[in-house]
């Protein structure tokens, strides 16, 4: 009985899913009041996930951790989804896609966040991809009237699909080899024996399919055009929370599995991973014009200064992750909030040429999105900065001090495009600026992303000191 | 002696040599379809003469009956029967089709009859049908793998929900 209470988090989302089922059904107007039901759930759920994160533990047969960690990404993903519905609320109505199942397919993909990130066992991992990745297929094809939205929902539906064959591929392999998904078992098989081949195998797949998922170069195809063509609100949901989540696996699968090879043969692969995705997400970055491309591209980026945190694999690279998805969270979802805000209802003004001169119209708009260009070049004193230099630490700490230079050339080459928004804004001058929808709850989401990407850098070090103390 | 069980498999073995048979000898690919679902529902009577009951639910589900449902959507789909036929078109394939269907003929047959069995196999196969009744994992579902199986109703839950909003039919 006990135990049920421990999972108290996932239980208010799933209770909250079925709750708002019962709404849409009987209430004609569910448009109006899921929106508020969910940030209710989405709330209740982050303050109780941080109230409990002290209690820590392994509950219903060693299936799911609880609190510690595992409490602070809850706490991510369902404080990121809060502030997604506060900028969906008019997004949604402007461009066209009012119906209240957006918010239950929300609240879907986080419960399946928050299974994958509290996983302890492999079954757990690809039931909580899996229903995470559906929720989200479903949300990018869910402006039908528009083929390009409806381009994005079949390519990723057809790329996630195939990601996760390899992810469960994997994990058989990696079942024959140990005999069991569980994912202390797993470490145990290590400790008594250097791995099989077969073991090896599974694992390459495992890292294959989760690299689709956070899109790490090679496996990166699908991410432009799917985050272009999704409705622009679920492409900040997407890039912050998905990520967040797909990493979170990977640390609860990696770390234990790392940390108990006699010799880590997977360190150069994955450092590889981290400069071709790093690098690549920079330079394919600056010839973007459309700024939801340009967005997808630095997410791409971003995914591999994240991975140098899990080649360098020790104590400090984890905190690093945490604290820079944490970061990466909160600025990625204020930059597309300003998009989405600016963009206009027939999905047009999303390109660099609408903001000339966004600045002399609409200040306060344009100041924000200054803040999260800022922070999302990994410029001090916002978050950004901050993510970047927790993870370069334990990578120069892992004795791969050549990776965490070639973060910095990457950034350096990242902090063009970026600055280059700010200048369209404020130093180019036009006759005819755009009119933006003022949007007072995307506006109040807004707010409370610069905020914590403000509070993230002015005071890293308690937040740092939270994670690790959970951590070690 | 004739037992129920020589009886049925008899018959469950008819059926699934005939109609498989017919599924490759009729010229409507919809009809070979048809037989192929009968071919799947013969298999799943022997699997259950075999004690793996399991397995029998699962071929009738999942074969017989999700699969096949693809199987002739495709087929509804493409309308091949307005094609030329596949052989007529590729002769060649006909002659890779025989060798790939003698070689697995003789490859069943030399481990049926003239291959060594293993000494553990009779322990193995009482292990095997132990694991593979309604029983056990009936209870795996509600024990070790609660959770997991709660989830799963979750993710169908959401799949049906976002199946439903992409197929409504009016978009105001």
């Amino acid at each position: 009985m006990n135990e049920i209470f421990m999972i108290t988090p996932l239980l208010i989302i799933s209770g909250g899913i079925l709750l708002s089922l019962i709404v849409e059904m009987f209430y004609k107007k569910s448009e109006i009041i899921l929106p508020w039901l969910s940030i209710a759930i989405f709330i209740s759920a982050a303050y109780y996930s941080l109230l409990t994160a002290y209690r820590e533990g392994v509950v219903f047969n060693s299936m799911l951790a609880v609190g510690g960690l595992v409490h602070i990404f809850y706490f991510i993903f369902n404080f990121g989804a809060a502030i997604v519905v506060l900028l969906s609320i008019d997004h949604i109505k402007k461009v066209g896609i009012y119906f209240g199942e957006f918010y239950i397919l929300m609240q879907s993909a986080v419960l399946g966040m928050m299974f994958l990130s509290g996983a302890k066992d492999l079954v757990m991992v690809f039931i909580g991809l899996e229903q995470m990745s559906v929720c989200f297929y479903i949300l990018t094809g869910f402006n039908r009237k528009r083929s390009s939205s409806n381009e994005a929902a079949l390519k990723y539906f057809l790329l996630g699909a195939f990601a996760s064959g390899f992810v469960v591929y994997g994990m058989a392999l990696i079942y024959g080899a140990v005999g069991s998904l569980s994912i202390p078992s797993v470490s145990f098989y290590l400790i008594n024996q250097s791995p099989s081949i077969i073991f090896i195998v599974g694992l390459l797949l495992f890292i294959i399919g989760f690299s689709f998922k956070i899109a790490a170069v090679p496996f990166h195809m699908w991410v432009p055009d799917v985050y272009q063509g999704a409705p622009t609100t679920v492409t900040a949901f997407m890039s912050t929370g998905g990520k967040a989540a797909a990493f979170s696996a990977l640390l609860v699968v990696l770390v234990p599995v790392f940390s108990n090879l006699a010799k880590n043969n997977f360190i150069p692969l994955l450092s590889v991973l981290a400069v071709i995705t790093m690098l690549y997400g920079s330079i394919v970055a600056i010839a973007q014009i459309d700024l939801k491309r340009m967005l997808a591209y630095s997410s791409i980026a971003h995914a591999g200064y994240m991975i140098i945190g899990l080649a360098a694999g020790n104590q400090n690279g984890v905190t690093g992750i945490v604290f820079y998805l944490a970061a990466y969270t909160f600025m990625n979802l204020g930059a597309f909030g300003v998009i989405s805000m600016v963009e206009a209802k027939d999905n047009s003004h999303v390109d660099l040429q609408s903001y000339t001169g966004l600045a002399a119209k609409y200040p306060l708009l344009a100041a924000m999105l200054t803040i999260f260009m800022f922070a999302l070049a990994g410029i001090p004193p916002f978050a950004g900065f901050f993510g970047k230099y927790f993870v370069f630490i334990s990578a120069i700490e892992a004795n791969l001090t050549w990776l965490a230079i070639i973060g910095v050339i990457s950034s350096a080459i990242s902090a063009y495009f970026y600055l280059r928004v700010v200048v369209v804004m404020y130093f180019k001058s036009t006759d005819s600026p755009i009119d933006v929808e003022p949007s007072y709850y995307a506006l109040l989401g807004i707010f409370i992303s610069a905020l914590l990407v403000l509070v993230m850098g002015l005071f890293p070090n308690s937040i740092i000191q939270l994670i690790s103390f959970f951590v070690g | 002696m004739i037992t129920l069980q020589i009886i049925l498999f008899s018959v469950f073995a008819i059926i699934a040599v005939v109609t498989s048979i017919l599924v490759v000898t009729r010229k409507n690919p919809i009809i070979s379809a048809l037989f192929l679902v009968l071919n799947f529902a013969a298999l799943a009577g022997i699997y259950l003469l075999l004690n793996a009951q399991f397995i029998a639910v699962v071929q009738v589900i999942v074969y017989a009956g999700a699969i096949m449902v693809l199987f002739l959507f495709v087929i509804m789909l493409l309308r091949p029967e307005h094609e030329k036929n596949f052989f007529e078109e590729n002769p060649k394939m006909k002659w890779l089709a025989l060798i790939v269907g003698v070689v697995v003929f003789f490859q069943l047959i030399y481990t049926i009859f003239f291959g060594k069995l293993s000494s553990s196999i009779h322990q193995n196969a009482e292990k095997s049908v132990e694991i593979g009744t309604i029983e056990s994992i009936g209870r795996g579902l509600f024990t070790t793998y609660l959770i997991p199986f709660e989830a799963a109703g979750f993710l169908l839950l959401a799949a049906a929900i976002g199946a439903l909003v992409l197929a409504k039919k009016h978009f105001d």
